[in-house]
């Protein structure tokens, strides 16, 4: 791994010796990998290479996964997220996560949109509430489709209007990070178009961290670029170079379509 | 020679398993002869000889066991001994019963005079009708087997043939069940409606007087409205008030937060409460909690307490329904995906707060489904309130009080010695008709909602 040309000077996230396991079966072996604030980055790489476990551990949605076990270092702004003294509530309100599929809750959009802002108490009028919900809806590229209809359910949606209103419902609770977990396989070209667009506009209010199988999808949207394979961190770069210049022969293979 | 029709099943099982073995060998051999492939593989030709050799003879035998006792009797009484029987009547019946019984060989002699002229007419007939049933039987078995055996070819879809009797066989099964609810809903109505011809619907669904056996100075009267009040007081709320908040909690407990050890344990034996009989509960709720309760109403100075109480009754039948209500609650939640959970999670919500405001109400229409169907078996319940919540038809919202439901008053009407007629026997049918449309319609509606909820999420 080559870390000369990287040019994250403030890094969001900084990950160190990080070992996950499930059970006995170890997922991911020794990654270290720095996050940069006003960047995108792109975990890429084949089919059970460990990308979204890593993903998930940043803010340790793995917890939810009675056998997984995590070791080594993740901080956030320098603090250890897995300290003692981390309240992993206020992690996740702090590093967003998009999932695969849309998820949105079967309430109504404005609901969706309101709860996270509401559990954290973030909007204690609805007269505030209101500002946060258009605001997120705004910045999701989706308040225009739905502001005569907040009180439809989100189901309701199409699905990559349901994917957009899963990134609202994450803006609104103001994080630092976004983690998106292939947030575009479940859509057809034309919804991952938007997605794509919006995650452009979200680059540098927001530390994004994307997971994508679409090596062209990581070319598009994202600044640095990781890939992994059987569990480790290959090669992590500058996306132009990783496509243009990869310095490993299995990031090559892999970019060439050799296998994955 | 009589006709034993279970020996006679036994024979054409046997013909059938040689058909069976007849038709596998055959299908081996013209298999091997002709050098071509089986279409189906030999057992099934095996099978396709072995039902065509049993079934049709087995119908045949269910027919004639039930049509050759009255060919047999018309023979007998065409015969000269039977032109001095009475003309009609018990005796005449008892007569010929008798003979019947001699010929057949199940008692040693005649007790009536009268019949034993009669038993040689009876032996000759069974004799003769057995015979021709014997050999009819076995002709259709031989037919059968030998249509089915010179059918088998190798490219004969012997496979087909097989599975379509299956399905019909599974078909005629679950047929079973539906035709006895219908025939349990004819003879509920047919009665029903003799109870109507005496006393008006109207009386029964909306009186305010419960008196079925106020004797002669007065008509009884037959005012329904306090019976279902005590049902709905019992079953619908005091029950429920016990049942929802702790099967809830249980499933909640149980789905999100219990160590799976914990959840190996507790599940089964929740199941084990349900399957208590519902005797025990009511012992438990007569002898225990009734006067437990009735202290307590009396400590805290509640006039006239009685031992028989809607709330003994209410809360053991609650408990009782605990498991119904958790392990439907417990499917629901399940039910929501993980991916639900996991974005409120991801939100920075605590467990608690995703299971109040994410879980709890998507699974909402499942677990109002739950309970529409606990609410439809506590109003059916009957044992724990014949037991423990009294007969006095009483219309009361003081939960001390003792009141009846129309359960506990279906048994009263029919236990001991009634007249079949009368206005008071057949008020119970009524009775339970109400009882079957009122948790039938609260069943399609809970499985209504249920189906709706699946859908939602597939």
């Amino acid at each position: 791994m080559t870390q000369e040309d990287l040019t994250i000077t403030d890094p969001k996230m900084k990950a160190h010796g990080v070992n996950v396991f499930y059970g006995e079966k170890q997922a991911i072996k020794d990654v270290s990998i720095d996050v940069g604030t006003d960047l995108v980055t792109a975990f890429i790489g084949p089919s059970g290479c460990g990308k979204s476990t890593f993903l998930r551990s940043l803010n340790r949605m793995n917890d939810t996964v009675a056998s997984a076990r995590v070791t080594g270092q993740i901080e956030l702004d320098g603090e250890d997220i897995y300290a003692p003294s981390m309240d992993v509530v206020q992690l996740r309100a702090r590093v967003g996560m998009v999932f695969q599929k849309p998820n949105p809750f079967p309430k109504s959009i404005y609901d969706n949109v309101g709860y996270g802002p509401r559990i954290h108490g973030l909007a204690p009028s609805k007269a505030e509430l209101d500002l946060v919900v258009e605001r997120a809806l705004v910045r999701a590229g989706l308040w225009d489709e739905v502001k005569d209809r907040l009180g439809e359910s989100g189901t309701a949606l199409s699905g990559g209007q349901q994917q957009r209103l899963c990134i609202a419902r994450a803006i609104a609770v103001d994080p630092e990070v976004i983690l998106m977990d292939e947030p575009c396989s479940a859509l057809d070209p034309i919804a991952t178009a938007k997605i794509e667009e919006l995650i452009h506009e979200l680059r540098g209010k927001y530390a994004i961290v994307i997971v994508t199988h679409n090596m062209q999808q990581a070319a598009r949207v994202s600044q640095r670029t990781a890939f992994f394979h059987l569990g480790t961190l290959v090669e992590y770069g500058k996306t132009t170079d990783i496509f243009t210049n990869p310095k490993q022969e299995r990031t090559k293979d892999y970019i060439t379509g050799r296998y994955g | 020679m009589t006709f034993n029709a279970a020996a006679l099943l036994l024979l054409i099982a046997g013909l059938a398993l040689i058909g069976w073995l007849a038709g596998r060998a055959r299908s081996n051999l013209l298999a091997g002869r002709t050098g071509t492939k089986l279409h189906s593989r030999p057992q099934y030709h095996g099978w396709y000889v072995a039902l065509w050799l049993f079934a049709p003879a087995a119908i045949f035998l269910a027919v004639w066991s039930s049509v050759s006792p009255a060919l047999i009797t018309n023979q007998v009484l065409t015969s000269e001994a039977a032109q001095s029987l009475p003309a009609f009547g018990f005796e005449r019946g008892a007569i010929l019963s008798d003979a019947r019984s001699v010929a057949q060989g199940d008692q040693a002699a005649v007790r009536l005079p009268a019949a034993a002229p009669l038993v040689k007419p009876y032996a000759d007939a069974s004799h003769k009708y057995a015979w021709i049933g014997i050999a009819a039987m076995l002709a259709l078995a031989l037919a059968g087997g030998l249509y089915a055996f010179t059918r088998i070819r190798p490219d004969f879809r012997a496979r087909s043939r097989v599975e379509k009797i299956v399905m019909l066989v599974l078909l005629l099964a679950s047929l079973v069940a539906i035709l006895t609810t219908f025939g349990i809903v004819l003879s509920l109505l047919f009665e029903s409606i003799r109870f109507f011809r005496l006393v008006s619907p109207a009386e029964l669904l909306f009186g305010t007087t419960w008196a079925p056996t106020s004797g002669a100075p007065q008509p009884d009267t037959f005012g329904g409205i306090p019976l279902f009040w005590g049902t709905v007081l019992i079953g619908a709320i005091i029950a429920m008030i016990v049942a929802i908040p702790i099967g809830m909690m249980t499933a909640v407990y149980l789905t999100q937060y219990a160590a799976p050890a914990v959840r190996k344990w507790v599940k089964p034996l929740l199941e084990i409460l349900a399957g208590v009989p519902t005797v025990v509960y009511g012992y438990f709720a007569a002898l225990t909690v009734a006067p437990a309760l009735r202290e307590f109403a009396v400590m805290i100075g509640i006039p006239n307490a009685s031992t028989e109480s809607a709330l003994a009754a209410g809360i053991v039948m609650g408990v009782m329904i605990i498991p119904f209500v958790s392990s439907m609650a417990d499917d629901s939640i399940n039910a929501v995906p993980q991916a639900m959970r996991d974005g409120s999670l991801a939100l920075g919500a605590t467990p608690n707060e995703t299971i109040r405001q994410v879980l709890i109400p998507a699974a909402l229409p499942g677990v109002m489904g739950g309970i529409l169907l606990a609410v439809s078996r506590a109003i059916g319940e009957t044992m724990i309130v014949v037991m423990a919540a009294g007969l006095s038809a009483n219309m009361t919202a003081n939960p001390f009080a003792s009141v009846t439901t129309v359960t506990a008053q279906i048994v009263k009407l029919l236990t001991g010695d009634q007249e079949f007629d009368s206005a008071k026997t057949l008020a119970a049918f009524a009775l339970g008709l109400v009882l079957f449309i009122v948790t039938l319609l609260l069943n399609i509606v809970a499985l209504r909602i249920v189906k709706k909820y699946r859908e939602a999420y597939e």
